[in-house]
This record gives C-alpha cells, sequence and structure tokens, in this order.
C-alpha cells in the first residue's frame, strides 16, 4: 500500500480548489481522484452563465468556470490527476481502495479532503402519488441528458420545484423547443435566485404556482398528464382548487443531499436530516485528518462559495500535515 | 411611467425601479452596484441576453460542446439562434474560447466553446 501525503476525493469545484490551495500551501504529493473521464464535476453540465462573479470577478458558464481550475491542476507537478477513479473504500486511518479501469489501487493518505458533491432529492422522497410511467426525470439528470448527451427528454414539461436547477431547466427545454407548462412551488416564495425566476420564467412566459403542489402523475407507460393542487399554509390541499396540466414529462427539482458514503463508512459522526457531517466548524469532520469541503460538506447556493470554502480546506488539511 | 424590475446582472437580484418616458430611461433607483443602471436602460431599451447552449460534435471526447455567444444578444432573436445552432457539427478539437461560429447569423457576435474538448 503506498503512502501519500494528501488524497483528495472529487475532481469537481471543490476538490480542484482544495487541491491548488494545498499546494500553495506547502503539500507536496496531491492525488486527486475523479470518477468521471474529466476533471470539473457537475459545473460540465452546468452550461448557463452565473459562475465566477465573485472568484474571477467575471460572468462564466459553468464549463468556462470548470476550465480555469482544470488547466492550472493539470499544469502543477504536485498534483498527480487520476481519471476514471471511483473510490470504494475509506477507513478511519486514511487507506482509501479506488478502482480504476483494469486495476483496484489501495494507498494510505496522511490526510484526505472529501470533495464528493451531492445527489438530488427524488420523487421517491416528497411522495408524488400516482402510476410509475416513463418521463419522471430528477431535474439535474434532465440537465445532462440535454446538455451533455443531446437528446430531450419529452415535448411537453411540468416541473416540481422552483430551486435553481428547476427554473435554470425551465428556460433550457423552453429553448430546446419542449413547451414548458408550469413550475409548481409547495412554498410561498422560490428557493431559487430571484434573477433565476425573472430570466428563466418571465422571459419565457412559463407560469409559477406557488402554495402548490403536484397530488397526482398520470400515464401507463408514459407520463399523459399531472394534477395539481392549491395548499393552505400548513400545506394542506385546499378543496376544488384542483385542475390539470397534460404533459409528457415532468422534472423533480426537490433540493439537494450531500453524498457522504465514503465518511459514513469511516465511521465519521453524520448529521441524518442534512445527510452532512457533524462538525465544529467548515470542512472538518469528527475524523482527524479526514476533511470535507463542497456540497459534500453542505449544499451550496454558488460555485464561487464553494471554491472559496474549499481553498480553506485545502490550507486546514496542509496544517494539519505540519506545512506552513 | 414606473417600471419595476429585477436585475439579473449577479445573484443579489435587486429590485430596480425604473422612471421611464416610452423606452427613454430618466431614473433608475434601487441598484447595489452600477451595473444595474446599465442593465435597467439596456433593458428598457433593448433587452439583450447571452444565448448559452450545447453544440453537436463529432469524433470528439463528448457528444456535446457547451458554447455561448460572446456578447449578449437581442431577446427576441433566441430562438433564432438555437434554429442555427442546430446545424452546426464541430469536427475539430477545440480550446475554451475557441470561436465556432464568427459573426453568428450575422448577430455581430461568434460562437465560442466554453471548453476544451479532444479527438477521441
Amino acid at each position: 500500500m503506498r503512502d501519500r501525503e494528501l488524497v483528495i476525493v472529487g475532481g469537481g469545484p471543490a476538490g480542484m480548489a482544495a487541491a491548488l490551495a494545498a499546494r500553495a500551501a506547502g503539500a507536496q504529493d496531491v492525488l486527486l481522484l475523479e470518477r468521471d473521464q474529466h476533471l470539473g464535476g457537475i459545473l460540465n453540465q452546468c452550461i448557463h452563465p452565473g459562475f465566477g462573479l465573485h472568484h474571477f470577478k467575471e460572468e462564466l458558464t459553468g464549463p468556462e468556470y470548470a476550465d480555469r481550475f482544470a488547466r492550472q491542476v493539470a499544469e502543477d507537478p504536485g498534483i498527480e490527476v487520476s481519471l476514471r477513479s471511483f473510490v470504494v473504500k475509506l477507513t478511519k486511518d486514511r487507506e482509501i481502495s479506488f478502482l480504476r479501469p483494469g486495476a483496484l489501487e489501495e494507498v494510505k493518505a496522511r490526510a484526505v479532503i472529501l470533495a464528493t458533491g451531492c445527489r438530488e432529492r427524488t420523487r421517491e422522497m416528497i411522495a408524488i402519488p400516482g402510476s410509475r410511467p416513463a418521463g419522471v426525470y430528477p431535474a439535474g439528470l434532465a440537465q445532462k441528458i440535454v446538455n451533455m448527451e443531446g437528446w430531450i427528454p419529452g415535448r411537453e414539461a411540468v416541473i416540481v420545484g422552483s430551486g435553481d436547477i428547476g427554473l435554470i431547466m425551465a428556460r433550457r427545454m423552453a429553448l430546446e423547443g419542449v413547451s414548458v407548462k408550469a413550475v409548481v412551488e409547495i412554498q410561498k416564495t422560490s428557493r431559487g435566485l430571484v434573477r433565476n425566476v425573472v430570466q428563466c420564467l418571465e422571459d419565457f412566459g412559463i407560469p409559477l404556482y406557488f402554495q402548490h403542489r403536484i397530488s397526482m402523475i398520470h400515464g401507463r407507460d408514459r407520463v399523459e398528464k399531472v394534477s395539481v393542487v392549491k395548499v393552505d399554509d400548513e400545506f394542506r390541499d385546499i378543496p376544488a382548487s384542483g385542475f390539470e396540466l397534460s404533459c409528457d414529462t415532468v422534472l423533480i427539482s426537490v433540493g439537494l443531499i450531500p453524498e457522504n458514503e465514503l465518511l459514513e463508512m469511516a465511521g465519521a459522526e453524520m448529521d441524518r436530516k442534512t445527510n452532512g457531517p457533524v462538525a465544529p466548524e467548515v470542512n472538518l469532520t469528527s475524523l482527524p485528518g479526514i476533511f470535507a469541503c463542497g456540497n459534500a460538506f453542505k449544499v451550496y447556493d454558488l460555485a464561487d462559495s464553494v471554491t472559496r470554502d474549499s481553498e480553506l480546506a485545502g490550507r486546514a488539511a496542509a496544517r494539519y500535515l505540519g506545512l506552513k | 411611467m414606473k417600471r419595476l424590475m429585477t436585475c439579473i446582472e449577479c445573484p443579489q437580484g435587486c429590485s430596480l425601479e425604473i422612471e421611464a418616458d416610452g423606452t427613454r430611461v430618466i431614473s433608475v433607483t434601487g441598484q447595489k452596484c452600477k451595473r444595474g443602471d446599465k442593465y435597467a436602460r439596456q433593458e428598457v431599451e433593448a433587452p439583450l441576453r447571452t444565448l448559452t447552449t450545447s453544440v453537436l460534435t463529432r469524433g470528439l471526447e463528448l457528444r456535446m460542446l457547451p458554447v455561448r455567444t460572446s456578447k449578449p444578444i437581442p431577446k427576441e432573436k433566441l430562438f433564432e439562434a438555437m434554429e442555427g445552432v442546430k446545424r452546426l457539427v464541430v469536427t475539430s478539437p477545440v480550446k475554451a474560447g475557441s470561436v465556432i461560429a464568427t459573426d453568428f447569423l450575422g448577430l455581430g457576435v461568434d460562437l465560442v466553446a466554453c471548453r476544451a474538448l479532444n479527438k477521441i
């Protein structure tokens, strides 16, 4: 088992920022593990602008924001990037097993930073009744399908939840010629940025229903329609307020949860409500020498904030290693 | 005539109040920075948006290449621009910033790659 100074799991904005900051703070031997074939993580599918206003003082798309960091990482001789590398095991003593094409590698790290991002909450987690036809997608998956795979999931869509991903996908689908019937939000306000409500919905005349929920998804093989009902302040259905929207696609955008299986496997104390680590301050876990940053630590609104906090994680790991 | 709008220049989303006579802006208030003033004036006169989308590739690492217009284009041209994008196929390797189409559809802006893509 080879000894490494610092191993970072995840090559998205968090992992890249942590790697570069750890190097700047004196780390000599950084191994950056990424399961995809490219660095960049979720930024690769976030092709809309709105990134970098804080960090670079200019507005970039997600891929451009990722590209700036990926180039710095690639040019840094102290960072070894291992792509298509999927970590399957982490112990509290910082032993890491990862799969890469043709090999199972094992390393022992003096410090570990987990930058594993988050996952989408699904239809099952908000319990929308109805049948289980094709055409129900988590909004982020639909984003990948449209922006990276190049196909359109349907012709008429209803979006559940007005978080940023839902709003951005409403615009994206509308631009691709999909008829976006409505965004349905159970709360009184949008969890997304106001600018996204304006430029994603108002620009395209897409209705946004606050205090409404989908009470049923209909369809046998494919989604045929959804039932929508208005709710009161206690989220109880208001009688006789229901209506139907015909559609063949439902996108679910109801929040994200940190992805922390590795941290759990290592035995760290977890917050069951958020799925983030229990920690006295940002980027720490209950295990010495194991850090978590970016959306794996807590779900952020802006990639720029992920970069800022993940740089702190890189420096914290360097301090733990006795550097500087 | 008073108009209310939300600035979309950055995530702060300032609430702007615009005093305008038709498309002639008299005053803008509510912005926390000078971009808000500029945005409000442009929005009243002729709204502009940056188009971001992705273009089909052939023989490159990924099936789709994310692209953007080098500058914002008139909002009412967005769908026409999307039609134009659908006719393109990128077959040569690109870097972030590589121009995919110059003076795209005669709009006076270039279509620019947002990431690097190499041959398979």
